[in-house]
């Protein structure tokens, strides 16, 4: 613990990336305990278009949710929707990235052309074909964030890979396969553990893409429409047209909750490039 | 190796367009669902098309995309419609093909597109390279960089929002919407026209800008700062030379490549993201019309743009692709080797 806060000292862009997400969660998840999570955040909670004041203070929209009860609550579900994602875009990305770069051959050439076909094809146009084509799936959080996963795989697969290949050669890696170790066993507990912030790293980074996608795909209204993600929050104040009838307070809060998640994300993600590639260290 | 180098890149072209299209085969088929009979029952139920029309509608499309015959010969059928750029027709305002819509809504599109993307670049390639230079001062650095940071993790409609409410709707700067000022018609050699068009795209290219040109600038920042560093720098410094000529002739040419491959795996970002901007928009162009074929479930204008827009991007790859080697002659035409 002392060694972590002593770190962050060092590197204050971690440091605040760090609090920001971790603010964020304690807001959805301290923040259950003190709103209606029941009614308050779906339509016709209460009165339409209030503005933030005593009783409401994050206003209420349009259709009489309260906008609180939503931020609270659609911080949580797209922090999950980004998590759901990560993890298993991060899951695939590991074991391709590894099975190409420590087997290599065959599994390399194979691997990294897929990586290559699949990043040359731009991942959102394939997700809001996949959405809308299944659109009598009920897209929750679960289903939103498997199909985001579906593009969020190829980018940490390319870059484990590449650290993968250049950490293979190193002494370390030789002595472990003089002492006999299994190949399955080096990588396991020779490369793993030296890639760990590296991993962390590109698991942020696919959290941030998730939910960069997921975003996306609700702002053109695909999804569950009762949800109240942020993205989601976001097609309501476009369909609604929330300037034209002046509702500031709707569109500044899942603005403001958005560009704080994913600010967050980066900073963290840059935060940790400094640890797993040390010669970015020197030009900071 | 130049030959081998184009011959790899083609094919590549070629696979990841082909990906696309059988994505786009394999979907549908998936669903164990007709999309066609659906929708043209509905339109039957709900807009009174009469169903001897949507007979005809309906054998049309047989006809077009050998429905009514095995699996593989759809397939071939469907890859070569494809590759003539034949997508069928829209199924909402069904007289009309879908790349008759492409092209009229994707005119209003490409124009401020290109502009925003080159406007981006230039500009964030310049911010970047005096915020990595070492003479610049460091309080300048200080006060940019943070709302770099903040706008390049942002999407770009999110910016479109903030945009629209201040600057449109706010202080009734710029329209808050649509592509040209709904007086008058489109008419691409009238200079009324052309301004219209022009003011109405100044929101839209600024929100590409401020997002994309954010990114470079920090992407091109960091090369700066890692070609300071290199021993030719250091040794023209020691040279005497002046600054500026250190500047221009050592630091700027030798950050600016990887800026430009940086362009070439941007370039999808940004044209989908501009698409969702487009929606926020209002702005009638190809983005917009995605998003409208996707609430209507017109699944062939819906598959068309996509594959449209994959296409288009796969060419601009390429051609940046093509040009990359010829302004780095380091570049090694081969392939690259782990």
């Amino acid at each position: 613990m002392r060694g972590f806060l002593s770190y962050v000292k060092r590197n204050p862009a971690f440091g605040a990336g760090f609090a920001i997400l971790i603010f964020l969660i304690l807001f959805s998840t301290v923040g259950q305990l003190f709103v209606d999570t029941q009614k308050g955040p779906y339509a016709l909670a209460t009165m339409p278009n209030l503005p933030p004041g005593p009783g409401h203070i994050f206003g209420t929209d349009r259709q009489g949710r309260d906008l609180l009860a939503v931020m609270v609550v659609g911080t949580g579900l797209t922090l999950e929707v980004g998590a759901i994602a990560g993890a298993i875009g991060l899951g695939i990305g590991i074991v391709m990235g590894f099975v190409s770069g420590y087997y290599g051959g065959i599994f390399d050439t194979i691997i990294t052309s897929m990586i290559d076909v699949w990043m040359s094809i731009p991942g959102f146009l394939i997700l809001v074909l996949i959405a809308s084509t299944f659109r009598n799936i009920r897209l929750g959080v679960l289903e939103m964030g498997l199909i985001v996963s579906i593009v969020s795989w190829a980018g940490p697969a390319r870059a484990i890979r590449a650290q993968v290949l250049s950490m293979r050669e190193r002494p370390f890696v030789m002595m472990a396969k003089l002492g006999g170790m299994g190949s399955l066993e080096i990588v396991m507990k020779e490369l793993v553990p030296n890639l760990l912030p590296f991993l962390v790293m590109s698991l942020s980074q696919s959290i941030y893409g998730g939910i960069m996608a997921s975003l996306g795909l609700e702002g053109l209204g695909i999804g569950d429409r009762r949800n109240p993600t942020m993205g989601m929050t976001l097609f309501y104040v476009n369909y609604y047209s929330a300037f034209l009838v002046g509702l500031w307070w709707w569109i500044i809060e899942p603005v403001a909750v958005i560009v704080l998640t994913l600010t967050s994300l980066v900073l963290i993600s840059f935060g940790l490039d400094e640890i797993a590639n040390p010669r970015t260290r020197r030009g900071l | 190796m130049t030959l081998q180098y184009f011959l790899r890149r083609v094919v590549f072209l070629f696979l990841v367009i082909w990906t696309a299209a059988t994505i786009n085969f394999v979907l549908p088929h998936m669903t164990g669902r007709d999309p066609i009979k659906e929708m043209l029952m509905q339109q039957i139920a709900s807009q009174g098309r009469k169903p001897a029309e949507a007979q005809t509608i309906m054998n049309l499309y047989n006809r077009l995309f050998a429905l009514d015959k095995p699996l593989w010969q759809q397939y071939i059928t469907y890859i070569t419609n494809v590759a003539q750029f034949n997508f069928g027709f829209s199924m909402q305002q069904y007289p009309r093909t879908v790349m008759e819509i492409i092209i009229a809504r994707g005119r209003m599109t490409m124009p401020f597109l290109v502009v925003a993307i080159a406007i981006a670049f230039v500009g964030g390639v310049w911010l970047g390279a005096i915020l990595g230079w070492n003479k610049t001062p460091r309080w300048f650095s200080n006060i940019i960089i943070p709302p770099l940071m903040v706008f390049s993790s942002v999407p770009q409609y999110l910016v479109a929002l903030v945009l629209i409410y201040f600057a449109a709707f706010r202080w009734r700067l710029f329209p808050l919407g649509d592509p040209y000022d709904k007086f008058l018609t489109e008419n691409w050699g009238d200079p009324k026209f052309l301004a219209s068009y022009a003011y109405h795209a100044v929101l839209p290219i600024m929100c590409i800008v401020l997002v994309e040109a954010s990114g470079w600038a920090l992407g091109m920042r960091a090369m700066m700062v890692t070609v300071e560093g290199e021993d030719y720098t250091t040794f023209a410094e020691a040279k005497g030379l002046k600054p500026t000529r250190i500047f221009f002739r050592y630091l700027l040419r030798n950050a600016l490549l990887p800026s430009l491959t940086g362009l070439a795996i941007r370039l999808g970002t940004i044209i989908t993201g501009s698409a969702v901007a487009e929606n926020y928009f209002n702005y009638n162009g190809l983005g917009s019309t995605l998003g409208t074929a996707i609430s209507t479930f017109d699944y062939f204008l819906l598959y068309g743009i996509v594959l449209f827009m994959v296409v288009g991007i796969a060419f601009a790859t390429f051609i940046m692709d093509m040009v990359y080697p010829l302004l780095d002659p380091r570049i090694s035409y081969r392939a690259q080797r782990g």
